[in-house]
């Protein structure tokens, strides 16, 4: 017994079955990764190689004609194309710290104490995952325009502050931290948005992590919607769109903007991923 | 009577601090979630296309839509089949890849992490595979065909009705490794180590073991999120379909009920109408939704 213990886990699994997991995970992988890899190919195919029998997954002879282009029609745009650049960061940015901050302010109730109404409040919340937003928009933007806030930044980002989704995982992961800790802290005189900000929030790093790279996709995808209708306030999302759509309809073209607009999120994907697992090998989650 | 208000106001004043952490939030979810919800329930019951006033009408739009429209009963039709294949697959594959990730070093564990959510997280690359599936010579999987001699004649693999569901689906699978699959991946990271030790102790043989009584109800919660995502997301899928098999699609071959939503309420304006599959949209998810949970229940029993 005591041998198991010291070999830990391992001692419960036999290669056979891990090679044939690791065959399975090696064959899903690709199935994923082989579009993915086709459509940046693509963005460095000079024309001639987009169109050719048979099709090939690979580029030949790499070119940065596809980006040059793009470029090219970023300057003729009559806005200057930063301007698009700063809208979407400024989107994403305020939405997605907001939607962090506020969403898990109200999950540590709802998840540690039980209190008149807390019940209540969670149903609807999960409930009101479950409604299209393809009806609600009409409202919303009945909404919007009741409150004066049409064609502003904060149509787009204060709904954002407030997505179901963001409360509902904060509150399951915080429902795993023990009582104990959170009774230690209130002993030692700390309030409860001090155990909120300085016991909770550090323990559930992971979930904020997810939320962050959940929110910030979300919201760089954004194309303002229906409420943000001047060309000055309007995201890189819609001045790619137009891009690929106004008349350089070209394959090659909306490649290069497919690669950029994943970029980001991949990149901050690829930095908050190493953050979770490194914090999570000692955090003290369960007691 | 004035008891229970003395005792109300007294719960309210000592919990006061936990009704200011929720505050804000509720506040912006009452305004920009649940109103809007409420108006479009209600909205459901009346004749609105969005130039003369709402025209109170009773169940007259339900009824309409469950007894005659032929369409929305073929968007129903699919809308099942696609979510009873691919609601369930994915639901598992997200736990799967996620716990076998899980196992490995770290290094390999990031770069596989990266690599079964990218396709969800790069936005609208999902148009990639109208080109893979692309009509003519071009497309990738006809093109391959036709080179090893399979296939002669290029097939219309978008505009067949034979194939379109099952395109869509596969893309669909593709692009689910998403809100779920990240939230278990942090679940798994946050199970107690040492709950294993003591689990080898106890006598838990082998790796399914470990997975049944000690991984999975450590990760209900996760669980419990990962259900709700997943059933909402496979009943309301329409991007996808839209996409790629166009819209109308053939013969409604790819028609669900969002699509058949989306038709009614962003280009016949018919939004009385509209509400009303949103309503029959939502009691369809929220049936799924108390099974799948009563299910979850029981897991690691």
């Amino acid at each position: 017994m005591k041998l198991a213990i010291r070999l830990n886990k391992k001692v419960n699994r036999s290669w056979q079955v891990d090679a044939l997991l690791f065959l399975a995970l090696a064959g899903f992988g690709s199935f994923m990764a082989i579009p993915l890899i086709y459509v940046i190919n693509n963005a460095f195919k000079p024309l001639d190689e987009l169109f050719i029998f048979p099709p090939t997954l690979f580029v030949r002879n790499a070119t940065l004609e596809n980006f040059a282009n793009l470029f090219q029609v970023m300057k003729n745009s009559w806005v200057p194309f930063s301007r698009y650049i700063f809208n979407t960061v400024f989107i994403t940015a305020a939405g997605t710290a907001g939607h962090i901050l506020l969403a898990s302010a109200a999950a540590y109730p709802l998840a540690k104490h039980k209190f008149r109404g807390s019940k209540v409040l969670f149903t609807v919340v999960v409930l009101s995952l479950m409604f299209s937003p393809h009806v609600t928009a009409i409202p919303n933007y009945m909404i919007m325009s009741a409150l004066g806030w049409m064609d502003t930044y904060q149509a787009v980002i204060v709904p954002a502050f407030a997505y179901p989704l963001g409360l509902y995982l904060m509150k399951q992961f915080m429902e795993q931290i023990p009582d104990a800790l959170l009774e230690a802290a209130k002993i030692d005189g700390a309030s409860e948005y001090r155990i909120f900000w300085q016991v909770v929030m550090p323990l559930v790093k992971p979930a904020w992590l997810t939320l962050l790279i959940l929110m910030m996709q979300m919201l760089w995808g954004t194309d303002g919607g229906s409420f943000i209708y001047s060309e000055q306030l309007k995201t890189l999302h819609y001045a790619m769109g137009q891009i690929i759509q106004g008349g350089i309809a070209r394959a090659g073209v909306g490649a290069a903007v497919a690669v950029i607009m994943m970029t980001v999120p991949i990149v901050t994907f690829i930095l908050s991923q190493s953050n979770v697992i490194q914090t999570m090998a000692s955090s003290g989650m369960k007691d | 009577m004035r008891n229970y208000w003395a005792l109300f106001g007294k719960d309210v004043r000592r919990d006061k601090h936990l009704y200011i952490l929720l505050a804000p939030y509720m506040v912006l979810f009452l305004l920009f979630t649940v109103l809007p919800v409420v108006i479009s329930i209600i909205f459901s019951f009346t004749h609105f296309n969005m130039l003369e006033m709402p025209r109170w009408i009773g169940w007259e739009n339900y009824s309409k839509l469950l007894w005659n429209d032929d369409v929305f009963l073929i968007g129903v039709k699919n809308t099942l089949i696609f979510s009873v294949v691919t609601g369930p697959v994915s639901y598992i594959a997200c736990f799967l890849f996620a716990w076998l990730i899980n196992e490995l070093n770290p290094k390999l564990r990031a770069f596989m992490t990266l690599i079964f959510f990218a396709p969800s997280i790069s936005g609208n690359v999902f148009f990639i595979w109208q080109i893979i599936f692309s009509s003519d010579s071009y497309g990738i999987i006809n093109g391959l065909l036709m080179q090893l001699g399979v296939i002669y004649e290029p097939i219309q693999w978008l505009q067949d009705p034979k194939y379109m569901l099952g395109i869509i689906m596969l893309v669909q699978l593709w692009l689910s490794l998403g809100t779920s699959f990240l939230a278990f991946i942090a679940g798994l990271q946050t199970v107690d180590k040492t709950l294993y030790e003591a689990g080898a102790v106890d006598g838990v043989k082998n790796r399914w073991q470990e997975l049944w009584f000690i991984t999975l109800p450590s990760m209900r919660p996760q669980l419990m999120f990962g259900a709700v995502i997943q059933i909402t997301a496979s009943l309301a899928v329409a991007d996808v379909a839209m996409a790629l098999a166009g819209f109308p699609s053939v013969q409604y071959g790819a028609h669900t009920i969002v699509t058949h939503l989306v038709d009614y309420g962003t280009i016949r304006f018919e939004m009385g109408y509209a509400s009303a599959i949103a309503t029959v949209l939502f009691v369809m998810m929220l049936g799924s939704n108390l099974i799948v949970q009563k299910l979850l229940k029981r897991v690691g029993e």
